[in-house]
């Protein structure tokens, strides 16, 4: 555990991209196999469910600091992480532990049959063995959400230099379903055709947003252009007659689209398409957040089908007749993707992204504007001769989004952040004008630079109405415009409104309260784009 | 009718009314006891100061070598108006004192700033009984808990010798005036070439001058930039992310402060480590003081006020929060002296 938590605190330590490899490197270099795999699951997102109430482990640490509850309150919203508050306020140790990562990952195991007493006994066991920084990985591993600021592709990037391969090569190696239990780290990194390859994925190919104009990128005739469509990125994976569709989180949704079941019919064993999952209503895109609504369910129930069905929307291949094809040029990829189109018999639940056919970069402009009308973000530009490659690269795809819808709204409520910014007021809601009233409409975290942020938190400090929990209501003044993606009717909103992916584009200091946008300017831009 | 309090919170200071006399004012006053020369505690501007000796070169460097000071050792007493004043160790910064104020048997003691861990450099804090205590809680937090000086002295040494190996210097911040001292003294012998920001050289060089054992660390400015190959620099907070680090490059940057013991607070200000190690008490040593001094009533100066205040009440310790001017400013204030 020392070795892991050591990497842990170094890799929190440095912002620095190559400091953060030679760490991990260090690490996969260093640490037993055993571990490996369990560091190579907490990095790719794979940390097995929490066996434990977070109220529980909370309880028992205050119980253990003797502090009352409400100093415990306190302290955590000094420190923002509940892991790490516990390993602070928990008495200082003497004794130490020898246990490795693997060991205590089997120590949890534990946990799964044992009662409420017990597994007091075995938390309180284990923190009295551990340091303060121990303690808090510990905890993390334990029940929190484990984040660290290690891209999965630095750590693929880390394995492939120790272990002499192409990160592409590692990175399609990590991917699938596996999981650190029953998977070795010798088989999954050096293993050719070890465990379950039938489903396994490739790596996504991801774009970078277009920065320079469209002339930046040469001749138009060099380029496809096709819609980029709002719904899940998807791999869809036909062999030995299974389906399998892996979602762009890597997570395994073939079982929530019932509806793509036919695809492993209709297309040959032995393929590999990259898509998007849009829903569908004659013919038509609907908007992502009718899509969100089923992804979370459980059950797919009819009503959900009939009311939403999805269509796989293909725009490459990976796989053809069984062999990779990523290495084959753009244009020839698209061919072999049509052909694939022509020789399914249904249509509805498989379709293909259509190119657009421009004549100059003037026309591309002049498209783009249809963008929200077409249901698309905007643009995918890929050139003719890209290669289907590994990670966000740049050079051969580009996306260009349509610029957010924007409203002006004032700043009602605040709540500190977490983590870095667990001293400050960094997570606002904003309300628009109704008659007299403000109503509250979003929520949004990001967009102001730290400066601003210093601001804004010294404003809502002096500014305080009321608190009321971690929450703050603040006197109405200041007005930001707030930028969104899509927006859509929502019974579960006081305002009936809600928008996707809010965020503050700019600190409108220029405006007065009163100037503020108004609920109906809000309504008016859900008619012009439902 | 209630008498006069012994010492009661004005709109300047921290008052005794018999004596007509302040205790670190933050305006200008008559006649002030200083109980350090950290600048939220020693103001400009007062006609005569009074304060341990062992603040007198940094007094007089900061208030001006004009100003009317008299200084006592720890112990020495003096008495006004029939109220007794002393000084004694606060084991903060050289020369922090707690102020023990005494009338017809009543005791209180204004501690200033504090801590209980001995760092070898000033001497270190004694408990005063008293009926009521003037407290600091700066860290007044559980979450706050300091381990052994001697363990994050291990931890610089062992960054400073790890970065020199990889070629680079180490640039180690703190306050000018106590954590560079304390830094000096416990990090000796050095394993690399030392240099000193010139706030802190000129603080270093003062207290040299008056007799204090510290080594010499030769001010950055005399340097040139081939003789920064693995050094470690010690540099006020106010440097960093300014053009002044450049002459250093390729360096790693370490704070030390109390504030370190938090990731997200580390995290805020983009340093590559942070190094906890403060002069403050932290939660078990402000628990310890008051109980060693017995004291009936606390009252809580700065910091977490609030909550360590209603945790003294909840312990049964009559406790309540004054609004004073100490806690702010102290490194903005101190450590802009130097380009």
């Amino acid at each position: 555990m020392k070795r892991f938590t050591n990497l842990f605190l170094e890799l929190d330590r440095t912002t620095k991209t190559n400091d953060k490899v030679a760490l991990l490197k260090a690490y996969f270099l260093s640490a037993p196999d055993e571990d490996k795999i369990w560091a190579l699951a907490l990095f790719t997102g794979r940390r097995p469910p929490r066996k434990i109430k977070t109220t529980q482990v909370q309880e028992w640490a205050i119980e253990q600091a003797n502090i009352p509850m409400w100093l415990f309150r306190e302290s955590y919203g000094s420190v923002g992480d509940l892991a790490e508050t516990i390993s602070l306020i928990l008495p200082v140790n003497t004794s130490t532990s020898e246990k490795t990562l693997s060991e205590w990952f089997a120590y949890f195991t534990q946990l799964n049959k044992a009662t409420d007493e017990e597994k007091k006994q075995l938390i309180l066991e284990a923190w009295k063995q551990l340091s303060t920084y121990e303690t808090f990985v510990f905890n993390k591993l334990l029940m929190g959400s484990f984040r660290i600021g290690v891209s999965q592709t630095l750590v693929v990037r880390a394995i492939g230099e120790v272990s002499d391969m192409t990160s592409a090569v590692v990175a399609h190696r990590v991917m699938g379903q596996w999981d650190p239990y029953h998977s070795s780290y010798k088989e999954l990194i050096y293993g050719e055709n070890t465990g379950d390859t039938t489903s396994k994925p490739y790596p996504f190919y991801l774009a970078y947003g277009l920065e320079g104009g469209l002339e930046s990128l040469g001749q138009p005739e060099d380029w496809f252009a096709e819609w980029k469509w709002d719904g899940i990125r998807s791999q869809v994976i036909v062999r030995n007659n299974e389906l399998y569709i892996w979602s762009r989180g890597e997570e395994l949704v073939t079982e929530k689209f019932p509806e793509l079941e036919s695809l492993r019919t209709q297309l040959p064993s032995g393929t590999v398409l990259d898509g998007e999952i849009v829903c569908f209503e004659n013919d038509r895109p609907l908007p992502f957040n009718i899509l969100q609504t089923r992804i979370g369910r459980k059950n797919i129930t009819k009503k959900i089908l009939t009311e939403a069905p999805v269509a796989f929307i293909g725009y490459d291949v990976m796989e053809y007749e069984g062999q990779d094809v990523r290495q084959k040029p753009q244009e020839e990829r698209r061919k072999i993707l049509e052909d694939l189109f022509e020789q399914t018999e249904i249509k509805g639940a498989f379709k293909i992204s259509p190119l657009l056919t421009f004549d100059g970069w003037d026309e591309l402009r002049n498209l783009h504007l249809q963008s929200r009308e077409q249901a698309a973000e905007g643009f995918m530009i890929k050139r003719k001769q890209a290669q289907y490659l590994t990670g966000r690269k740049k050079g051969d795809w580009w996306k260009w989004k349509v610029d957010p819808l924007s409203i002006d709204a004032v700043l009602v409520y605040a709540q500190k952040g977490s983590g870095r910014r667990a001293e400050l007021y960094t997570d606002y809601t904003f309300a628009v004008w109704e008659k007299d009233k403000l109503i509250p409409f979003a929520k949004a975290y990001s967009g102001l630079t730290d400066a601003e942020i210093r601001e804004v938190d010294r404003y809502i400090k002096q500014n305080t109405i009321e608190k009321f929990g971690p929450v703050r209501t603040v006197k109405p003044q200041l007005v930001f415009e707030i930028g969104f993606e899509g927006i859509n009717e929502s019974s579960r909103h006081k305002s009936g409104i809600a928008v996707r992916f809010p965020r503050i584009l700019n600190w409108r200091k220029d405006k007065k309260l009163e100037e503020a946008d108004t609920l109906d300017n809000l309504k008016s831009i859900l008619k012009a784009y439902k | 009718m209630k008498r006069n309090e012994l010492l009661s919170f004005t709109a300047s200071s921290i008052y005794c009314p018999s004596a007509d006399i302040h205790i670190d004012p933050w305006k200008p006053v008559e006649r002030a006891i200083i109980t350090h020369a950290h600048s939220d505690h020693a103001k400009w501007g007062c006609q005569h100061y009074l304060a341990h000796k062992d603040s007198e070169p940094i007094l007089r460097m900061r208030l001006g070598s004009d100003i009317s000071l008299q200084t006592l050792e720890y112990g020495e007493s003096f008495t006004i108006n029939g109220v007794n004043f002393s000084l004694h160790p606060a084991g903060h910064i050289i020369g922090s004192s707690q102020v023990r104020v005494e009338q017809q048997g009543e005791i209180w003691v204004a501690s200033g700033d504090y801590k209980l861990q001995d760092d070898l450099f000033c001497p270190p804090f004694e408990a005063i009984k008293c009926h009521t205590f003037i407290t600091e809680s700066t860290f007044g937090l559980p979450i706050y808990k300091w381990k052994p000086q001697q363990e994050i002295i291990d931890e610089i040494k062992v960054w400073a010798l790890q970065n020199k190996l990889q070629g680079k210097n180490s640039i180690l911040m703190g306050y000018a005036l106590g954590k560079m001292q304390r830094l000096i003294k416990n990090l000796q012998p050095f394993d690399q070439p030392v240099f000193a920001h010139g706030a802190i050289y000129n603080v270093n060089e003062q207290l040299r001058t008056a007799g204090f054992d510290l080594p010499y660390i030769p001010p950055v400015n005399n340097a040139s930039k081939s003789d920064f190959q693995g050094a470690l620099i010690f540099a006020t907070g106010s440097v960093l992310n300014t053009p002044w680090l450049k002459r250093f490059e390729p360096y790693s940057t370490g704070y030390c402060s109390g504030w370190m013991a938090i990731r997200g607070a580390k995290n805020r200000k983009s340093i590559d480590r942070g190094f906890v190690l403060s002069d403050h008490a932290d939660w078990d040593e402000l628990n310890t003081a008051i109980d060693a001094t017995g004291a009936e009533k606390v009252y809580v100066t700065h910091g977490y006020t609030d909550t360590f205040s209603r945790w003294l009440n909840e312990r049964g310790v009559e406790s309540a929060e004054v609004k004073t001017m100490y806690g702010e400013e102290e490194e903005a204030a101190t450590e802009t002296t130097e380009s």
